[in-house]
């Protein structure tokens, strides 16, 4: 399925911007174009004439935007997605995903809603990639933790590692409170006392 | 006081601005608890996000730009979004703000640069001159297609018969950039709030020019603004937050609680800027109240926003644009909500730069005036 609409992706984030790129190639759209920073955006956009710009809802050029499409003559005038509020469900999902689109005028909605609904899917598979990188690197900061505290506490007692843990695991039973709060006072008073 | 639990929660968007400070002040200082109320304060990059989060519902009540309920109710470039403003925020606190040599040819003008009108006879010589050699037109920035910064710069500009759309650019810039476009020659001077201009000056990259309140006095800055749909569900949730907020807006305003209001603002889920920043800004003339009272949004400069969009051609002049308007700006709900709060005196838009005067019930008489003055 080929299609010659030419979609500009504004995004600071190049991961997602190549996410959603990836997604909008599979299903067909190959004239699509990626700004990361907003310099000289105005001329940049005259140059691409884009059919269709997404730009993530973080971007504080947003702004910047709205006023350009608003007061152009030498671009097409491309509008915000909520001139037709026909799909208040499609709006909404797209707010709550963190993107937004304009699509110039007279464009036909059966060849936007896939846009946008890939657009919208990407975003909110970016958020939960996201969330389990930061999770991921919790967890590993916190196993670190635990170690240093095993490690002091084998050292300073005469133990082995699994006696180490087993004190930390009592510990943190007993006060209520989660292993990697008892590994940190452990470690933060090792190092007031070093 | 009633508990956390019991509190009815409304979620408050804003733009880390020093005028956003009633929001912050009726959250942190207890107004909003006291008046049976958990805000939750929701910090947004641009004003498109704080209109359309407002719009699906994702927001109750946001810090508006005066002239964006407004446009939004109008429809202009949007889907017609029927937004009230109910109460204003604050009044004040912007200023004009040119490049160092930008200033040097508006003083080499010979011109009296220590009154709005002198300045802007200055920038003409100064256009006059660029256009005879050929040169670029200035460019100037504000912050949105409605904000207060727009409509003064061209207000400011046509007083002497500069206009605006063929003799220099305006173009939106967001504040944080504003310093950092001046310094690299992309603009040449601009129109916004604080701190930026202050920046601007401690940087050593511009002179402010005038504060804007020398020409444009009193009008409403930032407003709360929220859809229709809210205030009609929510009218009891709507009258305790005005009442909230005009408990705030007295706090604001009180010389002995600015310290404390600037550390606050000051923080990083807030402004995070030097608080330092934001004492001088508080110092300026950015107000939260006027005559001691929190700020009624007037009909009348409701309409005076409405001629100045209709003046520069983002919508045109109708009966149901201009009643749509009127109706944006609601008084009579704080009134209601807040009864201490008194009627101002005649409180009809004073912007005399052009010799015009301002009549709201002649609306098309004034535009009419305008028209023959535009160059």
């Amino acid at each position: 399925m080929g299609d010659d609409l030419k979609i500009l992706v504004i995004d600071e984030d190049p991961l997602r911007a190549a996410i959603l790129r990836d997604g909008l190639s599979d299903a067909g759209h190959l004239c699509v174009e990626w700004i990361a920073d907003t310099a000289n955006l105005f001329a940049r956009i005259t140059a691409l004439d884009p059919d269709v710009v997404l730009i993530d809802l973080e971007n504080p050029n947003r702004d910047v935007l709205e006023q350009m499409f608003q007061v152009s003559r030498e671009i097409k005038r491309p509008i915000a997605m909520f001139v037709d509020q026909s799909d208040t469900a499609m709006i909404t999902a797209s707010v709550d995903a963190g993107v937004s689109a304009y699509i110039v005028d007279g464009l036909k909605k059966e060849r936007i809603k896939p846009i946008l609904d890939m657009t919208i899917s990407r975003f909110n598979a970016f958020s939960r990639l996201q969330e389990e990188l930061e999770a991921t690197k919790t967890q590993l900061e916190e196993r670190k933790i635990i170690d240093r505290a095993k490690g002091i506490l084998m050292r300073q007692k005469g133990i082995d590692e699994q006696q180490a843990y087993t004190l930390i695991r009592r510990n943190a039973m007993n006060q209520k409170k989660k292993i990697v709060e008892i590994a940190n006072s452990i470690v933060t008073a090792a190092d007031l006392l070093s | 006081m009633n508990g956390t639990s019991s509190r009815i929660p409304v979620r408050v968007g804003f733009i880390p601005l020093v005028d956003c400070a009633v929001l912050v002040a009726a959250h942190e200082q207890g107004f909003a608890a006291d008046n049976g109320l958990e805000l939750h304060l929701l910090k947004e990059v641009s004003w498109a996000n704080i209109r359309d989060r407002i719009n699906v519902g994702m927001l109750d009540v946001a810090h508006m730009l005066a002239g964006m309920p407004i446009a939004q109710s109008l429809g202009i470039n949007h889907v017609p979004m029927p937004t009230i403003a109910p109460i204003a925020l604050s009044t004040g606190g912007n200023a004009i703000t040119v490049s160092r040599t930008l200033h040097q040819a508006l003083h080499d003008s010979g011109c009296d640069l220590s009154t709005p009108l002198g300045a802007a006879q200055a920038l003409r010589h100064v256009i006059a001159h660029r256009s005879e050699h050929g040169m670029a037109p200035l460019s100037f920035g504000h912050v949105f297609p409605f904000s207060c910064h727009h409509y003064q710069l061209r207000y400011w500009m046509a007083a002497v018969g500069i206009a605006p759309d063929r003799d220099v650019r305006l173009a939106v810039i967001p504040p944080p950039y504003m310093v950092k476009s001046l310094e690299s020659s992309q603009i040449d001077g601009f129109c916004v709030g604080e701190p930026w201009n202050r920046q601007a000056v401690a940087q050593n990259v511009g002179t402010i020019l005038m504060p804007v309140h020398e020409f444009w006095p009193n009008g409403p800055e930032k407003v709360l603004g929220l859809h229709q749909r809210w205030a009609d569900e929510n009218p009891d949730t709507l009258a305790a937050l005005l009442r909230a907020l005009g408990e705030a807006a007295r706090w604001c305003d009180d010389p002995s609680n600015r310290a404390e209001l600037a550390t606050l603002l000051a923080r990083p889920e807030y402004l995070d800027v030097r608080e330092e920043h934001i004492i001088d800004a508080l110092d300026g003339t950015v107000a939260f109240t006027q005559n001691g009272a929190p700020i009624r949004p007037e009909p009348a400069q409701a309409l005076w926003l409405y001629a100045q969009m209709v003046r520069w051609q983002q919508t045109p002049l109708s009966a149901e644009g201009e009643h749509a308007a009127r109706r944006t700006f609601r008084p009579d709900l704080l009134a209601q909500a807040v009864p201490s709060c008194p009627p101002p005196a005649a409180n009809a838009p004073a912007h005399t730069l052009d010799g015009l005067s301002f009549d709201p019930a002649d609306l098309a008489g004034y535009i009419q005036a305008l028209d023959s003055s535009n160059a």
